[in-house]
């Protein structure tokens, strides 16, 4: 019962503040608050791989959001929260995704404070996307990510592109599974007791910088980065024990996209380079997309990319030198009903992982989500993706947005 | 004298129309209607978009558009999601082009990415709707040929061939007011095998700044699946003085964060 009461309460007050949102076209502020509720439920059908991992994980999460602009839209400040209860201690948490401050003006624009920002062009990974760490509790294919302390300064010119300035003050540690999640290693890994290399540790000054320009049909991003790693790098000793910590490494980085008829033509690139470690990696693919082939809005995109990575089987995401099919169904619906399937194999052995996910909203503020992620033939030689072999599973969520 | 001068001018008048084909006609009436809408510069707009099933299940979205006109090249414009709440800053940034395909963008909140995407899919519908995205972008006199086909009062009715071979249609009818601006009235679109497919009327006209008429009712009616689509616009703004830089890669994301 109680529940029910706070619920309505909740409810209410909500409904109190999207009155709130509306336009006050007097003062020439907007407010706009909004508020996602999402209750998810993952199972793993296969027998844990080490104790304490459990199979059943029902989960609930929120998201509110505000923000406030004025000076037409030139000024604002957006907020993003996050909080997760989860059977595992270690993905419950709670996390400012944005909090800042931003104005812009004729050809420049200035954010100041924790933001999120996202560069690369291929799907099945990102190697150039480097600003924010990435909530490995969060998702599996590691599209969310921490919010990240900054100044950037954006300067746009209609010949030559767009300049981003990034200064990043402060890093934030990766957060692994703990005793009972699934997707780790046989020691659970406390992120603290990961060090920096760095002797300021987290409070680095680290920078970056990034162009961005497209001629025509080509889309292409160059980028470099020096600071402390987003990721962490794991020494295996001869006993097995694992010796991690965040280097710091300087990162150059080239996005490209040839977008031709139905045709996108893709490539990222890095060059990683460490005192402890030097590596070049890259995907490069195409998308193309049958457009309303039933006339009624059905698209159906094929995608393939090849992945590779120089560190081999120490690739924390273990895509040394893989190849990536999927397809993207997009209905065009009312709901948006749309489906992405593919598989990544391994081109030196068996493993493969195999993933679904599927979208759809009901009425106008629900929406349901289901993925799967199927671990198959995994080989024992992949030291990364061994620990996973059992970690099939199966995720369905549904979201209410206020 | 008054009468014979207009009797010779109606004379006149109708030989030079019987000397210009039906293709010169119809390009000089599209033309007609482009210079009447030239020099607005930018505008803003709200709108409510409501989806209508054969059942009669109805759907809604929220959106706004900035619109920047370009008279060498074709418009570029900006369109940003207000509702459903879960698609909520998800926006486009468009190049029109006169020639060849436009450029786009796409602009994913969720993940804060910024995507070029294949502006190929012309007749594909727009979010679900009735409308293709063909029937939202910028009208440039360059994607169509033209055959005047008859003249009723104020209105004129002329065919338009799209340039474009993915075009979903084989043919466009539009009825102008040759009166008001030559602002559309009606659209009668005919598919690729060219039966009817849809009727688009315009309603609700407004005069902006003595010049520019807007229709702040757009109903397209597809009458091979009796589904509907209403665009309820609110209030343009011609006073935005929007530039260059309000349509970048940077203010896409700006628009949608």
């Amino acid at each position: 019962m109680k529940i029910v009461h706070i619920s309505l309460l909740v409810i209410l007050v909500l409904s109190g503040l999207n009155t709130y949102a509306q336009e006050d076209n007097s003062k020439k502020t907007t407010h706009d608050f909004e508020m996602e509720l999402e209750a998810e439920y993952r199972y793993f059908y296969d027998d844990a791989l080490f104790e304490e991992q459990k199979d059943h994980f029902p989960s609930f999460a929120i998201r509110p959001e505000y923000a406030i602009s004025w000076n037409k839209g030139y000024e604002s400040i957006n907020f993003k929260g996050f909080f997760r209860l989860d059977v595992d201690e270690e993905r419950t948490h709670w996390d400012i995704r944005e909090l800042y401050y931003q104005k812009a003006k004729n050809n420049w624009e200035f954010s100041l404070g924790l933001k999120k920002v996202y560069w690369g062009v291929t799907e099945s990974n990102h190697l150039v996307d480097i600003i924010n760490q990435t909530d490995a509790v969060e998702t599996f294919d590691g599209e969310e990510k921490l919010g990240q302390p900054m100044a950037q300064f954006t300067w746009i010119t209609q010949k030559f592109g767009t300049f981003d300035f990034f200064y990043l003050p402060y890093h934030r540690k990766r957060t692994f599974a703990g005793d009972k999640g699934r997707l780790r290693f046989p020691v659970v890994i406390d992120k603290e007791d990961l060090e920096y290399e760095s002797s300021a540790k987290e409070w680095r000054q680290d920078l970056a910088f990034r162009w961005k320009h497209y001629f025509n049909i080509l889309d292409i991003g160059l980028s470099y980065f020096y600071g402390n790693g987003r990721e962490p790098l794991f020494a295996f000793d001869s006993l097995g024990n694992i010796n991690a910590f965040y280097p710091v490494i300087h990162q150059a980085g080239l996005d490209l996209q040839i977008t031709h008829d139905a045709f996108l033509w893709k490539l990222e690139s890095i060059y990683r380079h460490a005192s402890a470690q030097e590596f070049v990696a890259l995907v490069a693919g195409l998308e193309y997309t049958f457009s309303n082939i039933d006339g009624n809005g059905l698209d159906i995109g094929l995608l393939g990319e090849y992945l590779y990575d120089e560190r081999d089987e120490l690739a924390l995401n273990a895509l040394q030198n893989d190849i990536f099919l999927g397809s993207r169904i997009a209905f065009n619906d009312t709901q948006d009903t749309s489906i992405l399937i593919g598989g990544i194999k391994d081109l030196e052995s068996d493993s493969t992982i195999f993933s679904l996910e599927a979208s759809r909203r009901f009425g106008s503020s629900w929406t349901a989500e289901i993925e799967a992620r199927i671990f198959d033939n995994i080989d024992d030689n992949e030291i990364i993706l061994s620990n996973f072999r059992e970690d099939s599973f199966f995720r369905i969520s549904i979201s209410k947005y206020f | 004298m008054k009468k014979v001068f207009f009797a010779i001018m109606a004379i006149a008048g109708i030989s030079s129309l019987a000397a210009q084909s039906a293709a010169e006609k119809g390009l000089q009436i599209a033309k007609a209607a482009e210079q009447a809408d030239l020099g607005f510069g930018s505008s803003t707009v709200k709108l409510k978009m409501t989806l209508k099933n054969k059942n009669g299940q109805t759907s809604e979205r929220y959106l706004e558009t900035r619109t920047l006109e370009l008279t060498e090249d074709g418009d570029k414009s900006l369109i940003v999601f207000n509702s459903p709440k879960d698609v909520k800053g998800t926006s486009t940034l468009t190049f029109t082009h006169k020639t060849g395909s436009d450029d786009q963008w796409l602009f994913l909140p969720s993940i804060k990415r910024v995507k070029r995407i294949s502006s190929n899919n012309k007749s594909g519908p727009f979010v679900g709707s009735e409308f293709a995205y063909e029937d939202l972008s910028s009208q440039e006199v360059e994607k169509y040929t033209y055959k005047f086909l008859e003249e009723k009062g104020n209105l004129l009715v002329v065919e338009q061939d799209p340039v474009d071979p993915k075009s979903g249609y084989t043919r466009r009818v539009v009825t102008y007011n040759k009166d008001k601006g030559y602002r559309f009235e009606k659209v009668e679109f005919y598919d690729r095998k060219n039966a009817l497919l849809k009727t688009l009327t315009y309603s609700d006209y407004k005069l902006y700044q003595g010049k520019y008429w807007r229709a702040l009712t757009f109903n397209m009616v597809n009458h091979q699946s009796n589904k509907e689509t209403l665009l309820k616009f609110e209030e343009y703004n011609f006073n935005v003085a929007l530039s260059d830089e309000d349509f970048t890669q940077v203010a896409l994301q700006r628009a949608g964060q």
